[in-house]
């Protein structure tokens, strides 16, 4: 495993409000801003923390299906939309799914690796809102193999796939415990996202979050193994930050106490055509923490935070297994007792994730990023978690499909 | 012949009418289900959907597609298994789009009587006029098969006087279907004396497919919904014409209406269900029902005095309410008709409205909206403590209530003892299911 040949550091975060149903200002027949105000609020937040735009060198921007939820394509000509100075700047669009946001972060870092930038504008945006969920269900469907997997699959296609992985779950591990881990994760993400003004959640006014998580499913109108609890929402939002070298940091007027370091990092791909061998594990995600893990030579005890990729709640689970901070078929309980609370044990998605937060597709790798660095140098608001001397580390884990496209990243506070 | 060989062939006549649509769309979205079995592949399905009213068809079409794509974009689960073997149908996109033009494909508009030839059921929606209605029937029996059953949708022609006068041989049964047929879960059942004992279990087996709850209601006129509906409304303008002398009349609506809404706690005040229904149809409900009831006044000269002034209510074609007793913005109650002056009283919380609000009084504790107690699981418990605190409130507002509580009362008992229906649980039921309240009127609340 290769190191980093340079220090890179990441700053100056900004997240729109994530926007759809359970907003109380959302109403579905009404007109909503669109890609080009969800950019331009990010690009412009980022912008306003640092001390000049024209020291920004290049940008890179992730995003899953633009094409056809704003049959937009050419997304890096939105960079230079945010400001007139961002003209004929480099600019890169990446794509891989619900990891759009990961692949730019990692595109990002090794862009300033190869020396050809110090300062990176680092974006992902995803507007989804423009079609009914059942036909946004379809573009997303695209995360995994439309010819082998499309026509056999659920209405709802990820739903469904997740709710087979929760199904082989309830057989191995029993129903009650991991229904009971799923309402738990449910109330927890909406509870941290009541603490969080831009979050989708934060005006959910459930009483009883937990019995709500308890639903059962029901397969005549959703998912055999899921309730519409389990799942995240449709999201619009956009995120951006600047990832920058030791030089670019300084250019930019940024002190270190107020960026991160990257100490690790990891991507892996898996074939695209192919399901998942074993339903109750994500080892696409697990090989990514392992790399990362190489990478710093830290491993789950150092982490003082996680930001996992929950866009179901079975796979928030499953994602917190496979960062080894619990074993196999564990963390469901460990959710349930409270763990994963800001002040918990380990504390997992403070900002909501994306049940709580909720998902722009293509923008939540980036938006991870975002709160990780507010964590790390205390900005996080309501939403603090206590970082400790011991546990100084935070990880992030953006994943694409299921469990296809997968980028896990460790930060620490810079200085 | 069964129930499903009847369903391959059906008419509804006043097809394009406010019913008649939703009957429609009810009967496409079954009839397509069943055409869209693998053992059904080979058989052809017909809907006649046949209206007087050319132009309304067009207007029929286009509700029927819409509708049709909002139920397929609900029950996409369904669909994508039906069209399984269609390869090239993958997307849900693609799913939906086939489910709208097989459905479709079913439907044959038009004007003609003649459509109904090979028909074997036949729904009938058209105007609330008994001599039309027969008139029909004789029509369609004569060019149908003798075997043909009927269902009316009438709200208070008693089924057997159009049995008889159409002479159709108890092969007619009430469906009464609620507003709009195709949300309302409820339907009345009124079979007459004589009525074709098949007709009845055929009438079950359809409720069961549109996915209606049944109530059965004896042959008198009214039936139970509107035989509580026009009784509760009379009494209203009653109570309002009392009033009158000290607030005036609108000030006597704007009451009645305030007091039913939001201290019956009810989905609307009384004197906006009236306008949601149509002053003109409430009249002629009024009208029919008193021309069949003995003994008891159901008329009231200010119902003939509003349709006069053409002041009427109903919806206007994009289901938007229409301004009747009261005066409608962005679908609220935003004045009340003076019929002295022809003109509307807009509400003024600064003057005149809100000296009446004062005057009503503070509303108990635990007055809740009918819209938040809805879906609360706790709804019942939320009940019993408002009406307790109702009950010991001596405002001129709760005292109304009360009054008012108590006559719905005495409506839904006056139905169960002359046998209009069969029992208290029939009576709340359908205040439950088609009205919406949220506790039936034969109640122990007050
Ligand atoms: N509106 C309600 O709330 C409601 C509720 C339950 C039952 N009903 C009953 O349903 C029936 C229809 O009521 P509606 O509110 O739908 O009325 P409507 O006026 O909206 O519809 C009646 C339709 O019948 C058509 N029509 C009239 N005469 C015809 C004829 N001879 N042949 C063919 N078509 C003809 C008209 O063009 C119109 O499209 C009535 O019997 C009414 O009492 C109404």
């Amino acid at each position: 495993m290769k190191k980093l040949r340079k220090p890179v550091y990441a700053a100056a975060g900004y997240n729109t409000v994530s926007f759809g149903s359970g907003r109380r200002e959302f109403h579905p027949k009404k007109p909503r801003p669109g890609l080009e105000e969800y950019i331009s609020e990010a690009g412009k937040g980022v912008i306003a923390q640092i001390n000049d735009v024209n020291n920004i060198d290049e940008g890179v921007i992730g995003n899953f299906m633009a094409a056809r939820f704003n049959r937009q394509g050419n997304l890096p000509g939105f960079i230079p939309f945010i400001d007139p100075a961002l003209e004929y700047r480099p600019c890169t669009r990446v794509e891989g799914a619900c990891g759009s946001g990961g692949l730019a972060l990692y595109t990002a870092i090794k862009t300033i690796c190869s020396d050809l930038a110090d300062v990176v504008l680092t974006m992902g945006v995803e507007v989804q809102n423009t079609v009914k969920a059942i036909y946004g269900a379809d573009i997303l469907a695209g995360a995994g193999h439309y010819k082998s997997q499309r026509k056999n699959g659920h209405a709802y296609f990820f739903p469904g796939q997740f709710s087979d992985r929760a199904g082989t779950c309830y057989e191995k591990f029993g129903y009650d415990y991991m229904r009971k881990g799923m309402a738990h994760w449910y109330a927890r993400a909406v509870t941290n996202a009541r603490k969080n003004p831009k979050a989708q959640e934060y005006h959910n006014r459930i009483e009883d979050l937990v019995a709500a998580g308890m639903t059962p499913p029901n397969p005549k109108v959703f998912c055999d193994h899921l309730n519409v609890y389990d799942c995240s929402k449709v999201s619009d939002g956009c995120s951006a930050l600047i990832f920058a070298s030791e030089e670019g940091l300084q250019k930019i007027g940024i002190d270190k106490k107020d960026a991160v370091e990257v100490v690790g990092f990891g991507q892996s791909q898996a074939d695209v055509t192919r399901l998942p061998e074993d339903r109750t594990r994500l080892t696409t995600t697990r090989k990514s923490v392992e790399k990362a893990y190489e990478m710093s030579g830290l491993g789950p005890k150092e982490l003082g935070v996680l930001e996992v990729h929950d866009c179901f709640t079975i796979g928030g689970l499953l994602h917190v297994e496979a960062t080894g901070v619990v074993g196999y078929g564990e963390a469901a309980g460990f959710v349930a007792e409270g763990k994963t609370a800001i002040d918990g044990e380990m504390p997992t998605n403070a900002t909501g994730g994306l049940v709580g937060f909720g998902h722009y597709t293509g923008g939540t790798g980036v938006r991870q990023a975002v709160d990780l660095l507010h964590q790390l140098t205390g900005k996080a608001g309501d939403c603090q978690v206590e970082i400790k001397s011991d546990r100084p580390y935070g990880m992030l884990i953006s994943m694409g499909g299921n469990d296809r496209t997968v980028t896990a990243m460790i930060f620490r506070q810079a200085a | 012949m069964t129930f499903d060989e009847r369903l391959r062939n059906v008419s509804v006549i006043g097809a394009a009418g406010k019913m008649g649509s939703g009957i429609s769309l009810l009967l496409a979205q079954e009839m397509a289900k069943q055409k869209l079995k693998p053992e059904n592949k080979n058989v052809p399905y017909r809907l006649n959907l046949i209206d007087i009213n050319e132009i309304a068809l067009d207007g029929l079409m286009s509700y029927l597609r819409a509708q049709l794509t909002k139920a397929g974009e609900k029950t996409t689960v369904l669909l994508r298994d039906l069209y399984r073997d269609r390869e090239n149908l993958v997307e849900n996109y693609d799913i939906i789009a086939a489910f709208v033009d097989d459905a479709m494909s079913v439907l044959r508009l038009g004007t003609d009587l003649n459509m109904v030839k090979n028909s074997h059921m036949i729904f009938e929606a058209i105007v609330e006029d008994k001599n039309v209605k027969v008139d029909l029937l004789k029509k369609l029996d004569r060019l149908s098969d003798k075997d043909t059953v009927y269902f009316t949708n009438t709200s208070s022609i008693p089924i057997h006087v159009l049995n008889n006068e159409a002479n159709l041989g108890g092969r007619i049964i009430g469906f009464h279907f609620y507003n709009p047929p195709a949300v309302q879960r409820l339907a009345e059942l009124i079979a007459a004396d004589r009525i074709n004992p098949e007709l009845k279990d055929m009438s079950l087996e359809l409720a069961k497919r549109l996915r209606k709850t049944i109530v059965p209601a004896n042959d008198i006129a009214g039936f139970i919904g509107n035989g509580h509906f026009l009784r509760d409304g009379l009494y209203a303008i009653r109570e309002a014409k009392k009033l009158a002398p000290e607030y005036t009349l609108p000030g006597a609506i704007y009451i009645m209406n305030k007091v039913s809404q939001d201290l019956l706690i009810r989905p609307m005040g009384i004197f906006q269900l009236i306008d949601y229904v149509g002053v003109d149809v409430y009249q002629c409900i009024s009208e029919t029902v008193s021309g069949y009831i003995k003994g008891e006044d159901l008329k009231d000269d200010l119902l003939a005095k509003m349709v006069e002034k053409k002041v009427l209510g109903g919806q206007h074609a994009d289901g938007s309410q229409k301004d009747g007793f009261l005066k409608y913005e962005k679908g609220r109650p935003a004045g009340v008709y003076g019929l002295d002056k022809g003109e509307y009283e807009m509400f003024d919380p600064e003057g005149w409205s809100g000296e009446i609000d004062k005057k009503l009084g503070a509303y108990p504790e635990g007055t809740i909206p009918w819209r938040k107690l809805l879906m609360d699981p706790k709804k019942n418990e939320k009940l019993s403590v408002y009406f307790k605190n109702l009950n010991a409130s001596d405002s001129l507002g709760a005292k109304l209530a009360k009054a008012y509580l108590k006559n719905s009362k005495k409506i839904g008992e006056f139905l169960v003892e002359t046998g209009v229906a069969k029992s208290a649980d029939d009576v709340n039921s359908v205040l439950l299911n088609g009205f919406y309240h949220l506790y039936g009127p034969i109640n122990d609340y007050i």
